[in-house]
């Protein structure tokens, strides 16, 4: 016997608990949803920039700061003003073990029309890159010419147009997928373009010419180490064999980084989860209560002539619409609380952040509606059970 | 006048303590038949098992013992299904109690049992039976701002349009004044009489009796035949 548009009625002219129940898998769908998506974009965000980064062991000027310093620097992607001779990136191949270093150049423009915030100009070697190259590559089916710059998505500034830097033009020929860091905001070109910006700089008088070097200077190498060889005992190596420099091994800064996040993910799991089984048994005992007040009320459609099969597809059907309207309310408010508030949730956490594909986030959305609709169904498919152990006659006589 | 609903010794058994047994007997070996176009009424005192054995006969209780006949059919021999069906269409029963659905309104609920068929529901015939119980003015009213009388009057004018072949009407004159309780009477037996429909009414009133065709004592269980004449 079908119960036609009863369901849709007992949730409309009982405003009261209808909202109730609807705000209750709300709560439970918002926790849910958000949490994953924060877990989510961390892991992005981190994922990406190891393979940014992609280098065994990065390779600085011994007078840069401490290495604390160093590893904030590189996990938010920014980059200062520090060189070493080119001289260095020899001496770092001369070593056992190292199977590809590629030197970088960073230089900073307060001022380029595209942006806001300070560009970072980062000069690489696409002969030998093997960090940056991949992703330029996805864009460009050839290397870096002079004068052209790949862009990270922050750039304002769109390929085929031109981006002046220091008072020379620089043709913007890529687009780089997003990072979730400082990266997103940077420029990269080849180390001839990056020759001519820094004369330009020293013109300036931003950055000091190096006296005894002919303008090949760098910041960083990156260093990958051949299959077999340890990296601790590489750099040990380094450190022995390239004077004035410091390592940084970008594995174990990502790795101290990927443990402490696994934490956050670990906790925020478990509180999904208590959050969850909470909602399960809250869920539980509402259902049972709200069927319980509503005993009579079953007994009646039972004597009417509705099945038992009819009343628990009633049941079903109105907490399926309670679930789903509450699992969208859920969803809907933890987006608007989420993705508007990304480069603050960024800023606060000190941590890459990239938020999901759309795709990973409709499927996130989903699952939770998945979710909520399973739980209300499991929670009233019991209640509904254990209504019709009793023969509807023993339910009309109770307070009858 | 032909057999509709037959009971055939039935038993209703209750575990609770009483005294030094652990179970007795709500309903003890209980046969009766009710026949189309006739009225029978069972009266008791409160306790004395009338409202376990209507609720027996109406396909809402499995008896302990003993077995429900609607015409040829074993009523508690059928599937869940079946059984709602059957009293969905054959039989009417009007609870002892409330037992409107608050959010419908007095109209709707009078029509849900069709509704739940999956049929439209006759507007005009609920409407004439709203009439004839004298709630004609109150379709639109919600549950909760009716009386109790008035409430007690849908759910009769919601088995009526029901057309079914057994009435069971379970203290339909309980919150009624002397006037309505005539109306209430009146409409049970003029429906017995020209639809054919076999009506069984519990009742504390000895003014039922005044209309029935049989009249049944209930008394600790025990079914009797009090009288066997009706006021025609
Ligand atoms: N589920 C149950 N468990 C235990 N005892 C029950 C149960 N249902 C009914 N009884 C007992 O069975 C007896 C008969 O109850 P029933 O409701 O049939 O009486 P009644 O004649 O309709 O009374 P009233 O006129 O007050 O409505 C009562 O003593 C009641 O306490
Ligand atoms: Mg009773």
């Amino acid at each position: 016997m079908g119960t036609g548009k009863l369901p849709i009625k007992n949730l409309l002219r009982k405003p009261g608990r209808t909202c109730a129940l609807v705000l209750l898998t709300a709560f439970l769908a918002l926790a849910v949803f958000g949490g994953s998506v924060v877990v989510r974009s961390l892991r992005g965000g981190l994922n990406s920039l190891e393979a940014r980064l992609g280098a065994d062991i990065i390779v600085v000027p011994g007078e840069m700061a401490s290495k604390v310093d160093l590893k904030e620097l590189f996990l938010q992607g920014t980059v200062g003003e520090y060189y070493m001779k080119a001289s260095a990136l020899d001496k770092v191949r001369e070593v056992e073990g190292v199977e590809i270093a590629a030197p970088q150049t960073y230089l900073t423009s307060l001022k380029a029309d595209c942006c806001a915030v300070k560009v970072q100009i980062i000069g690489i070697d696409p002969g030998v890159d093997f960090t940056v190259k991949p992703w330029i590559d996805r864009s460009l089916s050839r290397d870096l010419g002079d004068m052209e710059l790949a862009v990270g998505c922050k750039v304002s500034t769109g390929v085929g147009e031109n981006l002046r830097i220091y008072d020379r033009s620089c043709r913007v020929v890529a687009k780089l997928a997003e990072t979730g860091t400082g990266f997103d905001t940077a420029v990269y070109c080849n180390m001839d373009t990056m020759k001519t910006l820094l004369a330009a700089a020293e013109e300036k008088g931003i950055v000091h010419r190096l006296t005894s070097d002919n303008g090949d200077r760098i910041s960083a190498i990156y260093v990958k180490v051949a299959p077999g060889y340890d990296v601790s005992d590489i750099e040990v190596r380094l450190a022995a064999h390239v004077r004035k420099t410091k390592t940084v091994r970008t594995r174990t800064m990502i790795t101290d980084v990927s443990e402490s996040l696994a934490g956050i993910a670990r906790t925020v799991s478990l509180l999904a989860v208590a959050v969850w089984a909470l909602a399960f048994v809250v869920l539980l005992i509402a259902f049972a209560m709200m069927i319980a007040e509503r005993r009579r009320e079953f007994a009646v459609l039972r004597l009417l002539g509705t099945s038992r099969g009819g009343l628990t597809g009633l049941i079903l059907t109105e907490t399926a619409l309670c679930s789903l309207a509450g699992g969208l309310l859920g969803v809907g408010v933890a987006s608007l609380a989420v993705f508007p508030f990304t480069t603050l949730i960024e800023s606060r956490l000190g941590l890459p952040y990239l938020t999901p594909s759309t795709g990973t986030v409709l499927a996130l959305a989903g699952t939770t509606l998945l979710v909520t609709l399973l739980v209300g169904a499991i929670a009233s498919a019991f209640a509904a059970w254990r209504l019709s152990r009793v023969d509807p006659g023993t339910t009309l006589r109770e307070g009858a | 006048m032909s057999m509709v609903l037959r009971a055939e010794n039935l038993s209703k058994q209750y575990f609770r303590k009483t005294g030094q047994a652990n179970c007795f007997y709500a309903v003890k070996d209980a046969s009766l038949a009710l026949n189309s176009g006739e009225v029978t009424v069972l009266m008791g005192r409160s306790g004395s098992g009338k409202t376990t054995l209507l609720h027996m006969l109406s396909g809402l209780l499995t008896p302990t013992e003993g077995k429900v006949w609607l015409g040829e059919t074993d009523v508690y021999g059928l599937n869940d299904k079946a059984l709602s069906r059957l009293r969905n269409g054959k039989l009417g029963v009007i609870p002892q109690g409330r037992s409107a659905i608050d959010t419908l309104t007095a109209l709707e609920n009078i029509l849900l049992p069709a509704q739940l068929a999956g049929k439209g529901g006759d507007i005009e015939a609920a409407k004439r039976w709203m009439a004839a119980l004298g709630i004609e003015h109150l379709s639109d009213a919600m549950p909760a701002e009716l009386s109790g009388g008035e409430l007690r009057r849908m759910a009769i004018a919601r088995a009526l349009a029901q057309a079914p072949e057994v009435i069971l009407a379970d203290e339909p004159t309980g919150d009624l004044d002397d006037e309505n309780t005539e109306r209430v009477l009146t409409v049970l037996r003029d429906t017995a009489k020209s639809d054919g429909r076999a009506v069984l009414i519990v009742s504390h009133d000895s003014e039922a009796a005044r209309y029935a065709d049989h009249v049944y004592r209930m008394d600790g269980g025990e079914l009797s035949p009090a009288r066997t004449t009706g006021m025609n």
